[in-house]
């Protein structure tokens, strides 16, 4: 009896250095994942001579400055970067909404004449590499003398096949049995797209706004290299530059600033939308 | 209604997606296919000499090429095995604990949905040496008694340390993501089955789970594959867009610097080097593949 309790026992202690190990695993990981961006706020919140004198930098801060972010949005065109990437993220996304969701319609409701061949070439887009097209992208939009506009900017980075996909299965699993009714009742295949399976599809629907937003938001070769005007620069081309020529080179309060300004906005779309993000992502997003 | 008629009436459901398709998919993919076998093309007087394999042999023997060409597959042997493994044991011990387990998962996600360049800067000025500070780091560095290094301006290995660590940082997320969901999703009976065996955890681990996600596996390091051989952004947000001066060129980067720049205006030597690096991937995955069905085949 005694032996088999102490056996017990050390298989208790055994397990719990076991959870023990993995809390600390765990928690070593998340200090990895988060310490960047609590180096971020809290260098963007030193003030320059502060951190400047710091030969051991420091781990907080007592006396805390908001005029890294002014200078910020003084110094460089901050603000102006940031109206673009809003104006780029909402133009390219609203455009390949109105693209993408009747064509999802097409191929998951209609009948047509070689839908499936059609359909087999839209998925084979999938694995095409952008690295490969934007060569003649560049060339093409360098042609149309659409270098440092906007419908140079956002044309070309409209579609996005796999939400194509992720919509036409989801309008699939719509009953048959709401299309027919709609059909005897005479509701034409527009109304009954806008009416029915839209608002069914909701769901399904922000989950790709989200994702494509997150991709605008951060889109970085397709701007770099149709812009070289700041007026048409988007924040990650705007921190770019920001690195290279703003602020004078070592005043990387006002860097960090600059970074946090940026990255706030997803971080928050993100905080309030993980779960459908997250659920998004699982059903085949790429880090892109 | 007359079939024809709701025929056009598809087809104008189809249209935007078939246009834009077109002409910023279909089309470039022609065009950068006859683009890499044009020799001498001038982008000015779009006029070319002949039909070859002048530009694949040109970037083939560009010193910054195979510079750029080392870099990356050094970047993919480092980061693709030891991100999986490292998400892989995150993941265990993720769906090993209940309290606090989804806020873990929001925090593990988190990089997902940052700027590239933004969080590389961090991270630049985390690893960077100064004459005003020696960095972060490198003052962890000394806490464990070693020697201070200059990680982004210094020796080749440190640059190469700093990337691959960003890039791990980087690539985590998605990967967690799908193991954690594909850990979750094996049947518990098997578990409770082993359990009343007497086997041991990690046996069950090795035995039971890691068969059963093997599908998943396969698949992130396939996807790993493609996205470490692609690598750019990353590395730009760490060295800048000096790429060669920094000796850090990637294929990917070493394709725009072609493209566009000061090195730039030869669509030709970018679009062969484009071939070179997708018929690469092309390769890896299609022995991923191979390898992964095999496998299979002998299990079941």
């Amino acid at each position: 009896m005694n032996h088999c309790k102490y056996l017990e026992e050390t298989g208790k202690i055994r397990k719990s250095a076991a959870t023990a190990v993995i809390w600390l695993f765990l928690l070593f990981w998340a200090l990895i994942v988060l310490f960047p961006f609590y180096w971020m706020i809290l260098t963007s919140v030193k003030s320059y001579g502060a951190y400047n004198s710091e030969y051991i930098p420091q781990f907080f801060t007592l006396s805390p400055t908001l005029q890294n972010f002014s200078d910020a949005f003084t110094a460089v065109p901050l603000g102006k970067y940031l109206i673009n990437t809003f104006f780029f993220t909402l133009a390219t996304t609203g455009i390949m909404l109105a693209a993408i969701v009747p064509a999802a319609f097409a191929f998951a409701r209609l009948d047509f004449k070689g839908k499936n061949l059609v359909f087999l070439v839209f998925l084979s887009m999938m694995m095409i590499p952008n690295e490969l097209v934007i060569i003649t992208n560049f060339v093409t939009v360098t042609n149309l003398d659409l270098r440092n506009s906007f419908p140079g900017l956002i044309l070309p980075s409209v579609m996005s096949v796999f939400y194509l996909y992720l919509l036409k299965e989801n309008f699939e699993q719509i009953p048959d049995s709401l299309y027919y009714a709609a059909k005897v009742d005479g509701t034409s295949d527009l109304k009954y797209l806008i009416k029915v399976l839209i608002p069914l599809s909701k769901p399904t629907l922000v989950t790709i706004v989200i994702l494509k937003v997150i991709e605008c938001w951060n889109s970085y070769v397709w701007p770099r290299l149709i812009t070289d005007q700041q007026r048409y620069y988007l924040v990650s081309n705007g921190i770019q530059e920001i690195r290279e020529n703003g602020f004078g080179r070592e005043n990387i309060p006002a860097m960090m600033a600059a970074v946090t300004v940026i990255s706030l906005p997803l971080i928050l779309l993100f905080l309030l939308f993980h779960k459908q993000i997250m659920e998004g992502v699982s059903r085949g997003g790429i880090k892109g | 209604m007359k079939p024809t008629f709701s025929h056009l009436k598809s087809w104008l459901y189809l249209l935007p997606a078939v246009l834009f398709l077109g002409a910023f998919m279909v089309y470039p993919l022609i065009d950068v296919i006859i683009y890499s076998f044009e020799e001498g093309y001038n982008s000015a007087s779009q006029t070319y000499f002949g039909i070859g394999f002048y530009n694949y042999s040109y970037v083939l023997h560009d010193p910054y090429f195979l510079q750029a060409v080392k870099n990356t597959f050094i970047l993919v042997v480092i980061t693709v095995p030891l991100s999986t493994v490292i998400a892989l044991l995150i993941s265990a011990g993720l769906n090993s604990i209940q309290p606090l387990h989804e806020i873990f998962q929001v925090i593990y996600f988190l990089p997902y949905v940052t700027n590239t360049l933004a969080v590389g800067l961090v991270f630049m000025i985390l690893f960077k040496k100064t004459p005003y500070s020696e960095g972060l780091i490198n003052l962890i560095i000394r806490w464990f008694g070693g020697k201070t290094v200059d990680f982004m301006d210094g020796p080749y290995w440190a640059k190469m340390f700093v990337l691959c660590f960003y890039t791990v940082w980087s690539v985590m997320p998605f990967k967690i993501l799908i193991l954690t969901s594909a850990l979750a999703s094996v049947n518990p009976d098997y578990y409770s089955a082993a359990r009343v065996d007497g086997t041991s955890k990690l046996r069950t681990f090795m035995r039971i789970t890691l068969p059963l996600i093997s599908p998943m596996i396969f698949y992130l390091i396939i996807t790993g594959f493609i996205g470490a051989f692609k690598a750019y952004s990353d590395v730009v947000a760490l060295f800048g867009t000096d790429l060669n001066a920094a000796g850090m060129n990637t294929i990917v980067g070493y394709v725009y610097d072609m493209l566009y720049g000061d090195s730039g205006g030869y669509p030709s030597y970018a679009a062969a080097a484009a071939m070179i690096l997708f018929a690469i991937v092309l390769t890896v995955t299609c022995i991923n593949l191979l390898i992964s069905s095999r496998k299979f085949a002998v299990k079941n």
